[in-house]
């Protein structure tokens, strides 16, 4: 088992922020665009270094999806910043029509996706996000793992034409890729090469996976482990690939168990290669208040949960 | 410069067009394109600075229209067809199996003239204020139209985009509300009265003009003093009074004629009305 190690605990919001800011000292039509959250989504320095390619759109989100349509024409790259319930579900016929539908260069970057935003309760824990996005035609879905890849990845959608919904959280979490790593939109990321069964993780179930990859080495299982940081277009040939040696599966996201990472990568095998999978995601519920890693535990998105569906699914293959 | 007989004859036309597009599809919106068919003529025939033949989405160096009142297509293809954006043979296609002259506007189909889908409406003055914005960063100084519905603005994000426009101080943007008092369901002043429109946008910080836009000369003017207003520190819109159905006996005054076609016999009724001055498609 390849080993792993973080230096510190970061938020994937601030690695969004210094990307953002990256790809703004670099690329002069990109801007930003914030309905009232430019400190949660630490958009403050781009707003700072940027102030004429930033505009603040007060607490109205319709209006901020159709303003950051109405930017790409004419050639700016507008990037949208506040939580992913406010980035999906309130705004949903804004992205579809004036952004998807149309064609729109528009990069949605959602924050505090997940259980994992904690104390605020189920209003705010959007889980089902990824599902709406993916739904829709010619809409990217990407979520990145960690503080770093999420700096990466924020970089990496403005060279992508095409609307890109990116998702990433509040809490600090073990930031353990690098700024070294190669990031391709659409390209899974084999972290370990394994024999016994496939795992495949997304955002901050990657390092759940890790974790659960240990436990199960010791337990003599050997253990492929893939972060699926883009949901669609899902790397699909990496994925055959893997079942095909493995030849079984378990997927495993801070999202609905519904429209998730384990519902494309279900219908993908289902139609490609038939393969016994389990799936780690919230089993059709709400969320509610607690502190993020107790959260977790209680509905089931850790390393523990990973280790059992593991071991029932290797069951299944027989 | 074309003279205002000019734009009114193709006026005419284009409500010949309208209702040709509607009767042939068995299918369209023929009530509101043929009272805006004034106003698109003259903005697309007069008042904008626009580039027909050589259309590209971005719209650098040039004026840009965009429809927030989706169902309003037959009139404004029309417009783009005679003013050079396609042949007017497409028109016959309108909302046809394969055509780029979809129901409501879109841009898959890769229609010249067409920024950004439209049809589910309230969406179109936001897009308009980030096309407006895009402008300033450019540096580009033409200005940004947009045509929105009076049932429209039961729409909330109207004001969202209201509020930004004004907050924003977004001064190169010409708004323009079709306030023809008619709605699917009825009259607006039933199915949700909008008080004191011309108030409330003035309330929200836009300079609100009126013009009769189904009289070619007030709405010449109005545009001209709207365009005089821009640059302003101060959004503009124009509340304007229009009949839905404009031409038509039989279709104005009612809402009756928002989203029906005409059957063959009164659409033969519906054509005397309209001489035909550039020759039909």
């Amino acid at each position: 088992m390849k080993e792993y190690r973080f230096e510190e605990k970061k938020d994937t919001r601030s690695g969004f922020g210094l990307g953002l800011l990256d790809v703004a000292r670099t690329n002069p039509d990109v801007v930003g665009l914030c309905a009232d959250l430019t400190g949660s989504l630490k958009m403050n320095d781009f707003e700072k270094e940027f102030p004429d390619r930033f505009f603040q759109t007060g607490i109205a989100e319709a209006n901020m999806m159709g303003v950051a349509a109405g930017l790409t024409i004419g050639g700016k790259i507008p990037y949208t910043g506040t939580f992913a319930n406010f980035s999906t579900g309130r705004v949903y016929d804004q992205i579809r029509q004036s952004i998807a539908y149309s064609e729109k260069n528009v990069k949605i970057c959602a924050s505090h996706a997940g259980l994992t935003l904690g104390e605020d309760g189920a209003t705010h824990q959007m889980l089902e996000d990824i599902g709406m996005m993916r739904m829709l035609p010619n809409m990217s879905v990407v979520v990145p793992c960690d503080h770093n890849q999420t700096r990466l990845a924020a970089a990496a959608i403005a060279k992508h034409h095409g609307p890109v919904y990116l998702r990433f959280g509040r809490p600090k979490v073990p930031n353990f890729t690098s700024l070294d790593d190669h990031f391709e939109l659409g390209k899974a990321i084999r972290l370990n090469e394994g024999s016994d069964v496939s795992i495949f993780a997304t955002g901050h179930l990657v390092w759940e996976a890790l974790e659960a990859g240990k436990e199960l080495y010791k337990k003599g299982i050997s253990v492929e482990i893939f972060n699926i940081h883009t949901i669609k277009p899902l790397d699909a040939e990496s994925i055959i690939q893997s079942v095909a040696k493995t030849k079984c599966a378990v997927t495993a996201e801070e999202h609905q168990l519904n429209g998730g990472l384990g519902d494309a990568i279900a219908h993908l095998l289902a139609t490609r290669q038939p393969t016994p999978m389990r799936m780690i995601a919230v089993q059709d519920s709400f969320g509610e208040s607690g502190k993020p890693h107790e959260l977790m535990v209680k509905y089931g998105l850790d390393a523990r949960n990973i280790v059992k569906a593991v071991q029932q699914v290797m069951q299944d293959k027989g | 410069m074309r003279e205002i007989t000019e734009l009114q004859d193709i006026a005419t036309q284009v409500r010949r067009d309208i209702l040709r597009m509607v009767h042939g599809a068995q299918s369209g919106h023929p009530g509101g394109p043929l009272g805006c068919a004034d106003l698109l003529t003259a903005l697309y025939f007069r008042v904008m600075r626009h580039n027909p033949e050589k259309f590209n989405v971005d719209g650098t160096e040039e004026d840009l229209f965009f429809l927030s009142n989706g169902h309003l297509s037959a009139g404004w293809y029309s417009v783009l067809a005679r003013s050079g954006y396609f042949d007017t043979s497409e028109l016959g296609t309108f909302r046809k199996i394969d055509t780029r002259l979809q129901g409501h506007p879109a841009t898959e189909e890769g229609l010249p003239g067409v920024r950004v889908a439209s049809g589910s409406l309230g969406q179109g003055l936001s897009v308009a204020c980030g096309a407006a914005l895009a402008k300033k960063l450019n540096n580009d100084p033409h200005l940004v139209y947009c045509l929105m519905g009076d049932g429209e603005q039961q729409e909330g994000q109207i004001w969202e985009a209201a509020m930004f426009g004004a907050g924003r101080k977004i001064d190169n943007i010409i708004g323009i509300i079709d306030y023809n008092g008619q709605q699917i369901d009825g009259a607006v002043n039933d199915v949700m009265p909008l008080g004191d429109l011309h108030a409330k946008w003035e309330a929200f910080g836009w300079k609100v003009l009126e013009m009769n836009g189904n009289d070619m000369q007030d709405t010449l003017d109005t545009l001209e003093k709207a365009k005089q207003q821009c640059g302003k520190q101060q959004p503009v819109v124009i509340l304007m009074h229009t009949d839905m159905g404009y031409g038509v006996d039989f279709m104005m005054g009612t809402h009756e004629w928002h989203g029906k076609p005409p059957n063959d016999e009164q659409f033969e009724k519906a054509m005397t009305n309209f001489r035909e001055t550039l020759g039909d498609y």
